[in-house]
C-alpha cells in the first residue's frame, strides 16, 4: 500500500495506523526504498517546498521532500549551493532521502559532508510524535543534536518532515586537474601530500586505476596562479578541465548510476584502506572521493564476497541500488548503542529494518 | 552508603579518592560560580578500566556522577549534584596517537583544547575548534558541550572535528562511537553523543581530525561610529559572498575595558569594532583582500587598519579575546549569555538589548562572533548588592527568550548545563524534550550521568555570591 501525506499530520496518522511504514523519496537509491512484506509506503513527495531562505543567512528550511534539483536551482540564483553535494540531484533526489541515506559528495571536500551542514530536523518518530531538533541558525547548543542523529538513518530512527541546512556561496570560478600517476601507490602519496598541505580543494578524487582528479575553485582572478602553484607542487602538469567540459564531467558524476551495473554500494574508509580494499576490486567500477574517506563502487560479483571483503577489512557498507536482502553490509558497527537509540525512538518497531522486495 | 563508599575508596589510592572538605571544595562549582554543591566524594582515574569501574560502582549503588574536566563550564554544566560523586579527568590526559599522514590526534578526555594544536603544529596542522577556554579546558569537555569558538560558520563547532570515541555507558558498558573515516554508513550515533551533556555516559578516548594550518591571514580591523553600521558591515561581508574564518564584534564598553587591560591600540572614540580575518591560500587571499576592502570602505568605516605582519594580526585579537575578562573588570560580577540570532537580526537584537538594560538598570557590554550570529551580552552586577543577582539573571533570561524570538537559540556554545534548562521550554515543545528524555532514558535509566542538567525541572542547587572563577580573574580564561 503507498500512501501520499501532504502534511505532518497525515504523517504522524500514518504511523500511528499502520503496522509498519517505510518513507521515499525520489526512489533514486531503490535499495533503501522498497518496501518489505506489510510495509505501507509513505510517499513523501507530497511534503515538498521551500519554507524559508534568506540568502544573506546561508540558511534555509525545506519540507523533506524536496528535490535536491529545486533547492540547487534556488540556490544557485543566490550564487550558493550544497557544499556536502548530493548525488543523484538530476535523478530527482530529495532532500530527506539524501539525509536519511547519509550521502555527500566529492565537493564534500572542501567544507564537510551532509552531516556538517543539517541544522534542524522535524520529524515523525516511530510513536507517531512530531519532533523537533536542532534549530536554523549557523550555531546552536541547545538539546540532543537530533539533526546529526538522522544523517544515515534510513528511516530507522524516524520520517523525517522538515529539514534546515547551512549553505555556502558557490565558488565564483572553478577548475579541474587530471594528474594520472604511474601506480596506485604513487596517487596515494600525492593525496596525502596535498591532504596535509595548505592547498584547499573542493574536490580531491581518485579515478582508477591511479589518477588523481582535483577540483579549485574560489575567485577567477586568482584561480590562474592557484592552477600554477598546484602544478608546481606536483611537479606534473596534468590535464585541465575549464568552463562547459569541467561542469558537465562533475553533472556526470552526480548520477552514482553511471558508475556500473550491478550493486551501487556506499563504504566510507580512511586513505590507508585503499591498497588492500583497491587490489580486491581491481576490475569493480569505482571512485574514491574526498581523500579517500568515500568510495562509491559498482559490484557485479555475488554480494557474499563483498560482505567478506568488508568485514575482513572491518568496514561497513550500505547499498543504494540493486537486488540485496537488505542495505546493510559488512560489520554492524556498533550494535549496543544503537539498539538502545533505536528502542526508544521506535519502541513498536514500525520502521524495522528493511527488507528488500523478494 | 557507607560500606558503598568503602567500596569506592577500595578502587581508587588515597591521593585519587577525595572525601575531606578540603578537599571537595575546589569541586563544588564550575566557571558558573553563582551555583555549587558538595559532593559525596571525588575520584581522579587515570585509566579507561578505573573510569568504567567507579561507573560500575555509580549503576551498582545508584549514585549519580558528574564528569569533570578544568571547570571550565560557562553553563554550570560540571557542577556537582549533592551526595553524587565528582570523577575528574584531568589525570587522563595523555595523547595516544598522531598520525600525521592521516591528519588525526587520539587523546584522553583531560588533554588540553590548545594543547591539541600545539602538538599538530610542528607538521603544519592545527584543530579548529578554538573555545576562548581553551588554554585549559580540556577536550572531554569541549566534546561534552560541543564547543564553539571564533570559526564557526566556516568549521562548523567540535562536533564536526571529532571522528570517533570510546565511550562508558551508565550501565558501565563500553562503546566505540564513529571511526577514523569522515563518512558513515549507519545513524550518526557519535554526532548524537556529541553535546549531549554528559547525560550520555563519558568519553575515556577522542579521536580528533586536525587541518592543515591556511598559508596565510589576513586581518582586518574597522571602526565604526555606530553598533548598527558595523552590523550591516558583516551583512554586506556575508553578501559580497566572501567567508572569511571569523567576524568579530566589540561594542564602545568593550573596547574601552580591552583597551585599559592590553592596550591593543584600539581606536577608543569608535562605538564599535569589526574584527574580520580571511585566511586561505595565498593568491586567494591577495584577490578576496581586495574584494573586501571595497566592502569595508563603502559600509561606511571611518578608520580600517590591516594587520601588516603576525604582530599587528595578534595585537588584534589579543584585545578582543582580553575583552571578556577585562569587562569584568568594570564591574565585581557579571553574567554572561551565549544566545544565537540569524545575522540579520543582529541589528534589531543589539538595540532589543540596550533597551532592557536601560530597563533593568544593568549596564551590558558587548562582544560577539558577528560571523555566526552568536551574541555574548556581559550582564554587569554587584551581588553585594541586595536583588541585584536576581535582576541580572532575569535579564538574561529576557535575552534568551529575544534569541528564540527572533529565529535563533538560547546557546550557540556554552550548552544548556544548569543555568539555561529553564528556558529550553522556549526552544523546545514538551514533544521535543520527551523525546529527548525518552533517548536520556534508554541509555540511562537511573539517571545517573550528570542528573540534573539540560533537562527543565528539578531543584537548583544553593547560589553563592562568588564572584569571578579565580582562573578567570587571572586572565587565563573568559566566558565566551
Amino acid at each position: 500500500m503507498t500512501l501520499r501525506p501532504t502534511h505532518a499530520e497525515e504523517v504522524q496518522e500514518a504511523v500511528r495506523s499502520h503496522r509498519r511504514v517505510l518513507p521515499r523519496g525520489g526512489g533514486t537509491k531503490p535499495s533503501l526504498s522498497t518496501p518489505g512484506e506489510n510495509q505501507t509506503v509513505l510517499e513523501m513527495s507530497g511534503l515538498s517546498g521551500v519554507i524559508e531562505y534568506n540568502p544573506s543567512e546561508y540558511v534555509f528550511v525545506a519540507r523533506a521532500g524536496t528535490r535536491l534539483a529545486e533547492v540547487e536551482t534556488l540556490l544557485a540564483q543566490n550564487g550558493q549551493y550544497l557544499p556536502f553535494d548530493p548525488p543523484f540531484v538530476e535523478q530527482g533526489a530529495t532532500l530527506g532521502g539524501t539525509v536519511a541515506a547519509g550521502l555527500s559528495g566529492p565537493m564534500r571536500q572542501r567544507y564537510g559532508g551532509v552531516r556538517d551542514f543539517i541544522l534542524g530536523v522535524q520529524f515523525v518518530d516511530g510513536t507517531g510524535s512530531l519532533v523537533r531538533g536542532g534549530g536554523k541558525v549557523v550555531k546552536n547548543a541547545a538539546g540532543f543534536d537530533l539533526p546529526k542523529l538522522m544523517v544515515g538513518s534510513l528511516g530507522r530512527l524516524g520520517i523525517l518532515t522538515e529539514l534546515a541546512f547551512k549553505v555556502f556561496p558557490f565558488p565564483r570560478a572553478t577548475s579541474t586537474l587530471k594528474v594520472a600517476f604511474p601506480t596506485l601507490q604513487d596517487t596515494l602519496e600525492a593525496l596525502y601530500k596535498l591532504a596535509g598541505s595548505p592547498i584547499e580543494l573542493y574536490a580531491l578524487d581518485i579515478e582508477p586505476p591511479s589518477t588523481l582528479v582535483l577540483r579549485l575553485g574560489g575567485l577567477a582572478e586568482a584561480l590562474p596562479a592557484r592552477l600554477e602553484r598546484l602544478q608546481s607542487f606536483l611537479e606534473m602538469n596534468g590535464e585541465l578541465l575549464q568552463r562547459e567540459a569541467e561542469t558537465s564531467y562533475w553533472r556526470g558524476l552526480n548520477n552514482l548510476g553511471s558508475l556500473g551495473d550491478g550493486l551501487l554500494v556506499k563504504l566510507a574508509i580512511t586513505a590507508d584502506q585503499i591498497p588492500g580494499l583497491d587490489k580486491a576490486l581491481l576490475t569493480t567500477p569505482r571512485r574514491y572521493i574526498s581523500a579517500g574517506n568515500l568510495l562509491y563502487l559498482a559490484w557485479e560479483e555475488p554480494l557474499e564476497e563483498l560482505d567478506a571483503l568488508l568485514k575482513s577489512q572491518g568496514r561497513s557498507g550500505l547499498i543504494l541500488s540493486g537486488p540485496a536482502p537488505q542495505p546493510k553490509i559488512g560489520l554492524d558497527l556498533e550494535p549496543v548503542f544503537g539498539h538502545k537509540v533505536t528502542a526508544a525512538l521506535d519502541p513498536q518497531e514500525k520502521f524495522a529494518d528493511l527488507q528488500v522486495g523478494s | 552508603m557507607n560500606s558503598a563508599l568503602g567500596e569506592l575508596e577500595r578502587l581508587f589510592p588515597p591521593g585519587r579518592f577525595l572525601v575531606k572538605p578540603g578537599q571537595l571544595a575546589p569541586y563544588e562549582s564550575d566557571a558558573l560560580t553563582a551555583f555549587r554543591a558538595r559532593p559525596l566524594a571525588v575520584v581522579l582515574p587515570e585509566t579507561h578500566e578505573e573510569v568504567v569501574q567507579v561507573v560500575r560502582w555509580s549503576a551498582r549503588h545508584q549514585v549519580p556522577f558528574v564528569a569533570r574536566g578544568s571547570g571550565t563550564s560557562l553553563s554550570g554544566g560540571s557542577l556537582p549534584i549533592d551526595g553524587g560523586v565528582v570523577i575528574g579527568l584531568n589525570r587522563m590526559n595523555k595523547l595516544l596517537r598522531l598520525d600525521v599522514l592521516e591528519r588525526i590526534a587520539v587523546v584522553q578526555p583531560g588533554f588540553i583544547n590548545l594543547q591539541v594544536s600545539s602538538i599538530a603544529a610542528p607538521y603544519g596542522l592545527y584543530y579548529a575548534p578554538d573555545p576562548s577556554s581553551q588554554p585549559v579546558s580540556t577536550i572531554g569537555g569541549n566534546l561534552a558541550f560541543n564547543s564553539g569558538g571564533a570559526h564557526c560558520l566556516k568549521y562548523g563547532m567540535t562536533s564536526n572535528h571529532v571522528l570517533a570515541a570510546r565511550v562508558v555507558l551508565p550501565s558501565g558498558e563500553v562503546v566505540e562511537l564513529g571511526s577514523q573515516s569522515l563518512e558513515n554508513t549507519g545513524p550518526d550515533w557519535l554526532g548524537l553523543f556529541v553535546g549531549s551533556e554528559g547525560l550520555m555516559g563519558i568519553a575515556t578516548e577522542v579521536t580528533l581530525r586536525l587541518l592543515p594550518r591556511p598559508e596565510i591571514y589576513h586581518t582586518v580591523l574597522a571602526a565604526y561610529d555606530s553598533l548598527a553600521k558595523a552590523g550591516d558591515a558583516v551583512a554586506a561581508v556575508v553578501a559580497s559572498g566572501l567567508l572569511p574564518g571569523a567576524m568579530e564584534i566589540m561594542d564602545s564598553l568593550a573596547i574601552e575595558a580591552a583597551e585599559a587591560a592590553v592596550r591593543a591600540g584600539y581606536p577608543l572614540e569608535a562605538r564599535a569594532l569589526l574584527i574580520v580575518e580571511l585566511e586561505g591560500e595565498v593568491p586567494q587571499v591577495e584577490a578576496e583582500a581586495r574584494h573586501l576592502e571595497a566592502v569595508i570602505r563603502a559600509s561606511g568605516a571611518y578608520e580600517v587598519r590591516v594587520a601588516q605582519n603576525s604582530d599587528e594580526r595578534m595585537r588584534i585579537w589579543k584585545g578582543r579575546k582580553a575583552a571578556f575578562s577585562a569587562v569584568g573588570r568594570l564591574s565585581p560580577d557579571y553574567l554572561v549569555q551565549d544566545g544565537v540570532v540569524p545575522r540579520s537580526q543582529l541589528g534589531r537584537a543589539l538595540s532589543e538589548i540596550e533597551q532592557l538594560s536601560t530597563r533593568y538598570g544593568l549596564r551590558v557590554a558587548n562582544v560577539f562572533h558577528a560571523g555566526d550570529g552568536n551574541l555574548h551580552p556581559l550582564i554587569l552586577y554587584n551581588g553585594r548588592v541586595e536583588g541585584e543577582l536576581p535582576r541580572a539573571e532575569e535579564l538574561a533570561g529576557e535575552i534568551l527568550k529575544l534569541c528564540v524570538g527572533l529565529g535563533g537559540s538560547i546557546t550557540g556554545e556554552h550548552g544548556v548545563g544548569m543555568e539555561k534548562k529553564a528556558y529550553m521550554t522556549e526552544m523546545f515543545s514538551e514533544t521535543d524534550l520527551a523525546t529527548m528524555q525518552r533517548l536520556r532514558l534508554a541509555l540511562d535509566p537511573l539517571e545517573l550521568s550528570n542528573r540534573g542538567k539540560m533537562f527543565p525541572g528539578g531543584q537548583a542547587p544553593a547560589r553563592v555570591h562568588q564572584g569571578a572563577h579565580p582562573r578567570e580573574k587571572g586572565g587565563v580564561i573568559s566566558r565566551e
